[in-house]
């Protein structure tokens, strides 16, 4: 008998269960969207804040001061240290190496550049700019094009195994050279595949790729400092303690937490003789932006999930209210409250679980939408999900029909067949 | 007796022909508030609650810009003045930024040379107002900034260079020679490490080098931005004004992105809250088909009907997106103290668009039932069928 109330009333009643169901469709394709999105904010927000650049910097321990200003180095190329080459791609071999977005290395040189006849003291900088790394079995690119992503060319990218360099504009202005022209510096003649606008120091230097800059320096495999750009997590007073000072455990928790001090510190010991700090410039503030955007997306996502148990509860609520001739019926047929509240849990529990199946799917193409038409990246929806929205789908359900049923339940049957309520 | 009963019929005739017309509209519009509370309550609660949240999320929308643009600004510089060819600014520079920024940012200049230490090792050495610096650059983790003068702020790696047990030291430059006690130390990460930085006024004295460099941190949009910099150009002839534009493009695009996703999930929780107001309302009207079918049974017109009902339900969303407003205010406001540490302003250019907007749901299924209902036969209506 209960199960055939049950089945005769979805059978029956297609349009008013159509409604219902709809509503809490709804509401859970909203829920599961916002939770996509609240749960991937940060990682979206951290790579979008890597447009500002590397927020860590590599350098030999033993360095000697860096005489610099305005990004004229005046430290004679034979002082200080310089890290190996050899030794980078070990950065991708540390822990947090998924986090690791792409590295840098920068190598300063002091060239004379040799034009009608006079000679001019300016800086080459060698970097890589989109080299292919292999670490095992990975094998990524890297360099300023991913760690700098301001810098623009306009011309071409010079490969990092060719001759070429890029010249900056104030630079290339300066000398009014453009695009393929040839350009004489320390007694090698290099073409120009493009001039480089950064907006900062480089646009007075030459940029060449990292081998050529160590040729001319005479070092090979050389290189005076990595700019490491990572996904960190905002620092907290945990982050700042001294891993010296912790014991195992807690350790433990920190070296397996992306905080920029431990990426750093992970850094010193995947590359001999290096030192490895935070630009705090970089690092601290991004913490600070991240920290906001994720705090507001999550109170905005609380808000959505109140408006969506809002629409169900209303949904629900009309929809029994609708109802009450029948309820009246069942009571005068001598149904108990027991007997008249089961029959409409069950249908709400049905709905719900309808709902939650449907809305879970549309919610998840709906993340991946709002993920692809701003992120230009994916969002997807963790499969662990499922059974915890379904479980609150089914919650909402009865706690908004939970006031119409208490007020089913005690109708009198009298009042309620004869429609005066 | 006769003419008692017509003086009282008249009476009664006289009443109603001096009675405003609109009295009855009226008072079916308030009966029906009144006398059915619970489910006005209820319909009037969902469209509260929809007015205040589409409230507060479309004052977040328009206010967010302006907290994450401050929140930006702690990355410092979004504007960088440099004498051209390498020359010093003229001494006149900073107040003449100070009066283009005028209050929207701070200004600090920046004087560098090469100094060495007593051992003949090459250092470099900054003259910066400390106050500024504070306020423009607050990622410096400082241990203690100097107060009085002949201190001076060393980086945490020039200090094994400079003063290793944290003793005064000796610096030279261009064969005048300053005496010079460490106050702290500065850590950023980046060139700051390596230098020594003075106060204007010791630097000044020391070296007579003026500031070669001015920093700007303006806040704004992208375009007062750019006008800031024009300005700055005009008034500083002899400066190069350039943009940081790592700064600024970064700035730009978490904005972006940010301001699209709240449009997103703000879009959708409108939706759904509109869409609970709809449902409530429709169920309400509903409800009262035997409300309509005993006025459309006693003669009233379609239109007085349509009405009737497009009335209310306009007083419903009028109050409705009042009292939602308010407190919608309320909870950005909140949510700006308890995410940004500052409330959000409340934006009365979002009022229109709320009320309006709540007019529509409310008129919506007010008529929505009502075109449904007007087919059908007053008569099946009372028979409850």
């Amino acid at each position: 008998m209960f199960v055939r109330l049950v089945y005769e009333s979805f059978r029956r009643q297609k349009r008013r269960k159509l409604l219902a169901g709809a509503a809490i469709t709804l509401g859970v394709t909203v829920a599961t969207a916002m939770i996509a999105v609240a749960t991937d904010i940060g990682d979206k927000i951290n790579r979008e804040l890597r447009t500002i650049g590397a927020n860590l910097v590599v350098t030999p321990q033993e360095d000697t001061l860096d005489v610099e200003i305005s990004g004229v180095d005046l430290k004679p190329p034979s002082d200080g240290a310089f890290l190996n080459e050899a030794d980078l791609p070990k950065i991708k071999g540390t822990f947090w190496h998924n986090n690791i977005t792409g590295f840098a290395p920068m190598l300063p040189v002091n060239v004379t550049l040799q034009r009608d006849g006079k000679n001019e003291d300016i800086t080459l900088l060698g970097t890589y700019f989109a080299k292919p790394i292999s670490f095992g079995k990975e094998t990524f690119n890297t360099g300023v094009r991913t760690t700098h992503p301001w810098w623009k060319v306009s011309g071409a990218w010079p490969d990092d195994s060719s001759r070429d360099v890029l010249l900056g504009e104030r630079l290339a202005a300066k000398l009014s050279l453009k695009t393929s022209d040839s350009v004489s510096l320390s007694g090698r003649q290099l073409r120009v595949s493009g001039i480089l606008s950064t907006g900062g120091a480089e646009d007075d230097e030459v940029v060449a790729p990292l081998a050529l800059a160590q040729e001319i320096l005479g070092k090979p495999g050389a290189v005076r400092r990595v700019y490491v750009s990572a996904l960190t997590k905002p620092e907290d007073a945990f982050a700042r303690r001294d891993p010296k000072s912790m014991s195992g455990p807690i350790y433990d928790r920190w070296y397996c937490s992306p905080y920029p001090q431990s990426i750093a510190f992970q850094l010193q010991e995947s590359i001999p003789h290096s030192h490895a700090e935070q630009i705090r410039q970089v690092a601290q503030n991004e913490g600070a932006v991240l920290t906001r955007i994720e705090g507001l997306i999550f109170l905005v996502t609380l808000a959505a999930l109140f408006a969506s148990a809002l629409a169900v509860s209303a949904a629900m609520a009309t929809a029994i209210f609708e109802r009450r001739a029948e309820v009246g019926l069942m009571k005068a047929l001598g149904a108990g409250k027991f007997a008249v509240a089961s029959v409409f849990f069950a249908e709400a529990a049905l709905l719900a679980l309808f709902g939650g199946f449907v809305g879970f799917a549309a919610g998840g193409m709906l993340a991946h939408q709002i993920g692809r038409s701003i992120f230009n990246s994916q969002i997807t929806i963790a499969p662990v999900l499922f059974p915890v929205i379904l479980v609150i789908a089914v919650i909402v359900t009865f706690a908004g029909s939970a006031a119409a049923i208490r007020k089913a339940v005690r109708l009198d049957p009298v009042f309620a067949l004869r429609g005066e309520l | 007796m006769k003419g008692n009963a017509f003086n009282s019929g008249a009476d009664v005739a006289a009443k109603r022909e001096n009675a405003p017309h609109t009295s009855m509209f009226m008072r079916m519009l308030l009966r029906a508030a009144v006398l059915r509370r619970g489910r006005a309550a209820a319909a009037l609660f969902a469209m509260v609650v929809a007015a205040a949240v589409a409230t507060a999320m479309l004052n977040l929308y328009v206010d967010v810009q302006a907290k994450l643009r401050r929140e930006f600004r702690n990355y410092g510089a979004n504007i960088i003045l440099v004498g051209r060819d390498g020359t010093s600014l003229p001494p006149d520079a900073v107040s003449q930024a100070e009066s283009v920024v005028a209050g929207r940012g701070v200004v600090a200049p920046f004087a560098l040379v090469v100094a060495r230490t007593s051992d003949g090792q090459a250092i470099v050495v900054a003259g910066s107002d400390f106050e500024r610096v504070r306020q423009l650059d607050r990622w410096w983790s400082v241990s203690n900034w100097p107060a009085a003068p002949r201190q001076a702020l060393v980086g945490v790696r020039a200090v094994s260079v400079v003063s290793p047990k944290n003793q005064p030291f000796d610096l030279s430059f261009q064969g005048h020679s300053i005496h010079l006690t460490p106050a702290g130390t500065v850590q950023t990460g980046s060139a700051e490490d390596s230098r020594v930085y003075l106060s204007p006024a010791d630097f000044v004295s020391w070296t007579g080098v003026q500031p070669s460099t001015v920093e700007v941190a303006a806040t704004g949009s992208p375009e007062e931005i750019a006008a800031t910099m024009r300005q700055l150009e005009q008034a500083i002839p002899a400066a190069e004004v350039r943009p940081v534009r790592q700064i600024m493009e970064g700035e730009a695009r978490v904005l972006g992105k940010t301001r699209a996703t709240l449009l997103a999930a703000a879009s959708l929780i409108i939706l759904t809250a509109a869409l609970c107001v709809l449902s409530t309302l429709m169920g309400w009207v509903f409800d009262r088909r035997r409300d309509f079918a005993i006025m459309k049974a006693l003669g009233a017109s379609d239109r007085l009907l349509n009405g009737f009902f497009a009335a209310e339900a306009a007083a419903l969303g009028a109050t409705g997106a009042l009292i939602g407003f308010v407190l919608g205010i309320g909870i950005a406001a909140w949510i700006g103290r308890v995410n940004f540490h500052a409330p959000v302003v409340p934006r009365f250019s979002v009022l229109p668009f709320v009320l309006a907007g709540s007019m529509v749901v409310t008129l919506l299924s007010a008529i929505l039932p009502i075109s449904l209902l007007r087919r059908v036969q007053p008569a099946v209506i009372l028979r409850g069928e």
